[in-house]
């Protein structure tokens, strides 16, 4: 996959000053029971920018990415303390509806989750959930969020057919596409491209470059090169701690920190 | 599974298929003995005359032969009941001195006293009357049962409009009796008269009209030489069983078939059909369902889905475990108990005080025998269903929280769907031991005769606190406590048969259902 670098991918400016903050996180610890899995972890992530968390199995990137639609709290004996705001709201906020949240914030897991539904339904479960019962709009909002995945083409004239019909990338691909229709701000990546083969890979990391536009991005990946490819800024991670966050480019050619050097060079990891 | 590849691995597979083997025989020889004897009991057969050494003479259908150490014996339908007082006799072939197949030999069926097996010697009815058997005795005899059959008709709708008027009245009766309004009871007195002169007028009608048929007469011979003659009114078809060729023989029975499914039984459940406990079985498991499906679904979604895990769920799973293995009877009694004794009496008490001390709900009936039923097969619901939500992988669960579904909307659109191959798995499992199931029923309501169905034409239409009729009840009724075991056997394989092929339909509804499902909604691939 090295092979598959894409040096055309166009970075913006680093000097872009009013780059605004789409998550703050100060302070994030989590508890499984009494074992800490994240150290009092803080950054900015910028708005629409592709966020890179990278760091060897176990290192927490993957329970610190649940924590920003607060999905941990579905496992039993988990605790999040500290602070996160998305947009300035502070999703711990008592009262904060999880459902408002968790359309604000959409997640894409590890292996493809399609309903076993068909694909028009898949697409259309969150709108519809939120209330959006207008067939009409449903129809537009499918069409044009399976144009964005680039899927549209390929399974236009069998939306009524399951989802689970289709192949892994494609699948993959329509989980996106059924996170974009509740019209998400940040959209959480788990590794989104580990179960897929290069080809869908690489079409799952072209979609990360062109949805960058309008979401703010944070994606796991156990994949530096992936990291390299698609992402603006990196986070390592390792064993809880926040080891360094910075521009890719910097991260990945002059990181400020010894133990990054190591881990991206191969030395451990 | 890999093929025995050595000699040494060849004795544990040669165990272990002959325990298969001994199965599959079981279960071939019980399915032999109950699909060949209820296929055949309303096959038609022969009528033998035997001529005894001792002068007498027997005609009769030869349902069995045995071989004894003195030689052959017969079991023979002799039927004419009402004259020998059995419908079967033994017959030792050392006694007869010759036999024949009579072709002029007839069997009757009648609405009383079982078959008469003899020969055709005249009728008699208003204006005719025709001597000897022959082409011309057989054509009126036709005709006039074509004409028995209007009578009957005629008097059977007679007598339901008899039976509804004098409902009403009893609703009236009742009425008044509870103490209406001067004004209602001004009103209701002269409709009270009104409808006692009617029943009046009907009763003497029913009168005129069955001894106008009575005039109808069939006179008989028996083998035995004896004539007698019987109301036509009782016959209900006649069968010259020695000339019917095959198709003649399968015409009738599929018509005896058709009288099976569709009547009401008579003369202690012996003779006539099954209609009422199929309709019992039938809407009992319907109400089983009912009850037992949504208890057992919301039962198990709360275990696995609300329910905090721990030592509590789990002790509750082993218990709801093991109350499938409770014996059906101490459901029963249960059902006795807490069902009609408390809530039935409780209805009694609050809706039907008027009736008391003649209990309504208070009693055994389809509603409390369905409900005891649920109770007994909820633990295969529930345990089935926690299976089935189990099989929807947290994955898919994932995905409809994190789209900003409520856990609520994530359970009704994702889960519940996915997992209702299982669901039905178990609802098939339920039914298959409802429907067979017979110990729990003795106590809650089921009988021997019910008057009437739990679903008819009158207010309110679904009668829950009736007594019904059910197969496997009637099984055990025609078996066990039939005054006239002989007369009852293929009744009893018949029934036996059709219970079975009833269960077995509702299985196969229930599995084609889940099989739909299963493809509408196939777990994921990978």
């Amino acid at each position: 996959m090295l092979e598959m670098t894409k040096p055309e991918v166009t970075r913006r400016s680093d000097a872009d000053e009013t780059m605004e903050t789409a998550l703050d996180v100060q302070g994030v610890e989590v508890w499984y029971g009494p074992s800490r899995a994240v150290h009092g972890v803080s950054m900015q992530l910028p708005a629409r920018r592709v966020t890179a968390f990278i760091g060897p199995s176990g290192c927490g990137k993957s329970t610190l990415l649940r924590c920003f639609n607060r999905m941990n709290e579905l496992i039993p004996d988990c605790r999040v303390t500290g602070g996160i705001h998305i947009h300035g709201r502070d999703i711990h906020a008592p009262g904060t509806a999880l459902e408002e949240l968790r359309r604000e914030v959409g997640m894409v897991f590890q292996k493809s989750n399609p309903f076993s539904k068909t694909i028009y339904d898949n697409v259309a479960y969150g709108p519809r959930v939120h209330g959006n019962k207008d067939r009409h709009a449903l129809d537009g909002l499918v069409e044009s969020c399976l144009k964005r995945v680039a899927l549209w083409d390929e399974v236009k004239d069998r939306l009524k057919s399951s989802a689970l019909d289709l192949s892994g990338g494609q699948q993959q691909r329509l989980c996106i596409a059924r996170a974009l229709a509740v019209d998400p701000r940040v959209l959480l990546m788990d590794e989104p491209a580990s179960a897929l083969d290069p080809r869908s890979t690489g079409r799952i990391e072209d979609l990360i470059t062109e949805l960058r536009d309008q979401y703010t991005i944070v994606i796991v990946t156990h994949n530096m090169q992936q990291a390299a490819r698609v992402s603006d800024f990196t986070a390592f991670l390792y064993e809880g701690h926040l080891v360094e966050f910075n521009e890719t480019q910097r991260l990945f050619t002059k990181p400020d920190h010894e133990q990054t050097n190591d881990y991206i060079t191969g030395r451990f990891g | 599974m890999k093929r025995a590849s050595t000699a040494r691995d060849s004795v544990p597979v040669m165990v272990t298929s002959l325990g298969l083997v001994l199965i599959l025989l079981m279960l071939a020889l019980v399915m032999w003995l109950i699909l060949s004897r209820g296929f055949a009991a309303f096959w038609p057969q022969r009528l033998e005359h035997f001529q005894l050494k001792d002068g007498s003479a027997l005609l009769g259908e030869v349902w069995e032969r045995l071989e004894t150490p003195e030689g052959q014996r017969l079991r023979l339908r002799t039927g004419n009941r009402e004259i020998t007082g059995q419908d079967v006799q033994l017959l030792d072939m050392a006694e007869v001195a010759s036999s024949s197949i009579p072709q002029d030999a007839v069997l009757l069926e009648r609405h009383e006293n079982g078959v008469f097996l003899g020969w055709l010697v005249g009728l008699r009815g208003p204006g005719l009357a025709v001597e000897g058997d022959g082409p011309n005795l057989r054509r009126n005899l036709d005709k006039a049962l074509e004409h028995m059959e209007e009578v009957d008709g005629e008097l059977r709708s007679l007598q339901e409009e008899a039976r509804r008027l004098a409902l009403k009245r009893g609703r009236w009766e009742e009425e008044v009796e509870r103490g209406a309004s001067v004004r209602r009871v001004a009103e209701l007195e002269p409709r009270l008269e009104e409808s006692a002169r009617r029943l009046q007028l009907m009763e003497s009608r029913l009168d005129s009209l069955r001894s106008a048929a009575d005039l109808w007469r069939l006179d008989l011979r028996s083998a035995d030489g004896a004539t007698t003659d019987l109301p036509l009114l009782q016959v209900g078809r006649w069968v010259p069983a020695n000339e019917l060729g095959l198709v003649g023989r399968l015409g009738l029975y599929l018509a005896r078939v058709g009288d099976f499914l569709s009547e009401d039984p008579r003369e202690s459940n012996t003779a006539g059909g099954v209609w009422p406990a199929i309709f019992g079985t039938v809407l009992m498991v319907l109400l089983m369902s009912l009850a037992a499906a949504p208890l057992g679904v919301v039962t198990a979604v709360y275990l696995h889905d609300y329910a905090r895990q721990g030592f509590l769920v789990r002790l509750i799973r082993l218990a709801v475990n093991n109350l499938a293995g409770v014996p059906s009877i101490v459901f029963g009694i249960f059902g006795l108990g807490f069902f009609i004794y408390f809530m039935g009496g409780g209805v009694d008490g609050a809706f039907f005080g008027h009736r008391l001390p003649e209990p309504t709900y208070g009693t055994g009936g389809i509603l409390w025998a369905s409900l005891t039923l649920a109770l007994l097969t909820l633990p295969v619901v529930v345990v089935a269903t926690l299976e089935g939500l189990s099989a929807v992988s947290p994955a898919t669960r994932m995905a409809a929280l994190a789209l900003g579904a409520t856990r609520w909307q994530m359970m009704r659109q994702v889960v519940l769907p996915n997992a209702m191959p299982g669901i039905l798995t178990g609802l098939i499992l339920a039914v298959s031991r409802a429907a067979g199931e017979v110990a729990p029923l003795m106590i809650t309501g089921v009988v021997k005769l019910a008057p009437s169905l739990a679903l008819d034409g009158d207010f309110p239409f679904l009668h829950l606190e009736r007594k019904f009729m059910h197969l496997g009840f009637h099984i055990y009724d025609l078996g066990f406590q039939s005054p006239n075991v002989e007369a009852a056997k293929p009744m009893l394989f018949a029934t036996a048969m059709l219970l079975i092929l009833i269960v077995l339909a509702l299985n196969l509804t229930a599995i084609l259902l889940r099989n739909h499902l299963r493809k509408r909604y196939k777990q994921a691939a990978f």
